[in-house]
């Protein structure tokens, strides 16, 4: 176990760092958040509904869809001078790469999602201030549960022809449960309500975590193996 | 005979048993006092969405067989149930506003088992998209047992959290812990019906598992070259 998790880590910070050092797609990602925030905007009428009523339902709009364009450049970037196949004949094992993919994917979209939140703050005036905490780790579970399933569809969809089309296609119908439990959830605190209302929610993300990190850990092997 | 001749003779047995359904609802069992004639299409729309869950529940067994024992004939069948699943959940998704635009007054509403089946409708498409777009058999094969899997395991997640969320479906009448409580004469239409339904299911699942036999030994990947 100790060695599976060292690997993950050495691949993941492998990721981290090209990630790092180009920023491309960071930037594009973290413009794109912005862009989509400014797009709700533009796209309620202010005077009609009140910005709290609609504040959950863009924050995780603006949450899929950035998440959605990071994961697919989560196998992308392996497909160059085939990489890909240079990491899987190195000894390390399949649990590995998957763990180290999903940790830089977590990674990158937290980054995102870190830059998306004081703007979603700052354009539509939300007063976070109080539910912070439990605000970052609402987002934290459910997007866990994304990037989960979002990984190991991006293996997949590498490999296939329209793969930037492919992967919402698949991926969405799989974030509508996460979505739903934090979309109730983040209404709930934004409305100054205790978490113990929301605990059937909060257990539903959990159970999401748990079983697709389990499932997608268990099926990754059978996607890269020749 | 063959099994694509022999798909046929149970269609076509099943289509003429289809009309006896259509004249026993219509002609032989009462009317339901309150809906009126309108009842009458539950005759069709709950047996299409029991044969459309049957196809997704054996396309999920016949993807973890085949991960499992690597026979390519799992994965034909399961492609064959999931062609045959999503005709029947566009009838599903067609009777079903019909009926209820009358009696609940609107087309479509989110309710916990209409959003069910919209998105097992989805998962239907998104897994022959993704036989589409993936050439080579092996990889195919595997990438669609993956997907059929993880679109298995979502279902209930997805039922449970649009259930949580808000429900107006006609809760079970048939398969609850007590006695149904649809009166005998409504009870065989409607058992009939799933009869035909199943068998409709069986006769469609052998022609296009013949079909895609006959793909497989020709030697192309089939539809995915097009």
């Amino acid at each position: 176990m100790g060695e599976v998790l060292r690997h993950a880590w050495a691949i993941a910070r492998k990721d981290l760092l090209l990630e790092y050092r180009s920023r491309t797609a960071f930037v594009s990602a973290a413009v794109f958040t912005a862009l989509v925030l400014t797009v709700f905007e533009f796209g309620r009428d202010p005077t009609a509904v009140p910005t709290i009523d609609l504040a959950p339902s863009i924050l995780w709009v603006t949450f899929t869809f950035a998440a959605m364009l990071a994961l697919n450049r989560a196998f992308q970037l392996e497909l160059e001078n085939q990489a890909l196949d240079g990491l899987l004949v190195s000894p390390v094992s399949r649990t590995s790469i998957y763990w180290a993919k999903l940790c830089a994917n977590c990674v990158f979209v937290g980054v995102v999602e870190g830059v998306g939140l004081p703007l979603f703050v700052l354009f539509f005036d939300v007063p976070v201030g109080p539910v912070l905490a439990p605000l970052v780790a609402i987002i934290a579970l459910a997007t866990v549960g994304f990037v989960a399933v979002g990984t190991l569809f991006s293996a997949m969809v590498i490999r296939t022809r329209f793969a930037e089309l492919m992967l919402p296609v698949l991926l969405l119908p799989f974030m509508i449960p996460p979505l739903i439990g934090a979309v109730q959830v983040t209404a709930r605190l934004l409305a100054g309500r205790p978490l113990s209302e929301v605990t059937g929610w909060l257990r539903l993300l959990a159970a999401f975590d748990i079983v697709f990190l389990t499932l997608a850990t268990m099926l990754f092997p059978t996607t890269v193996n020749e | 005979m063959t099994l694509a001749q022999r798909g046929r003779w149970v269609t076509l047995a099943s289509l003429v048993l289809l009309a006896a359904v259509y004249v026993r609802a219509l002609a032989f069992t009462p009317q339901e006092l309150s809906q009126g004639l309108a009842q009458k299409i539950f005759y069709v729309h709950v047996p299409a969405a029991w044969s459309a869950m049957l196809a997704m529940g054996l396309v999920g067994l016949a993807s973890i067989l085949f991960l499992i024992m690597k026979d390519y004939r799992f994965d034909r069948f399961a492609a064959a149930s999931a062609e045959v699943g999503t005709a029947f959940s566009l009838v599903m998704l067609t009777t079903g506003p019909i009926w209820a635009k009358p009696i609940w007054g609107t087309w479509w509403t989110w309710d916990a088992r209409l959003t069910l089946t919209l998105f097992l409708f989805f998962l239907f498409v998104g897994y022959q998209l993704l036989r589409g777009a993936v050439t080579e058999q092996s990889l195919r094969a595997r990438y669609s047992a993956v997907l059929g899997i993880c679109g298995l395991v979502l279902l209930p997640f997805i039922h449970l959290s649009v259930y949580l969320f808000r429900t107006l479906h006609p809760m079970p009448i048939v398969l609850k812990p007590s006695a149904p409580s649809l009166p005998g004469v409504m009870l065989v239409t409607l058992l009939f019906s799933f009869g035909v339904f199943t068998l409709l299911y069986v006769g469609f699942v052998m022609q296009a598992y013949a079909l895609a036999n006959a793909r497989d030994a020709a030697g192309g990947g089939g539809g995915s070259d097009a």
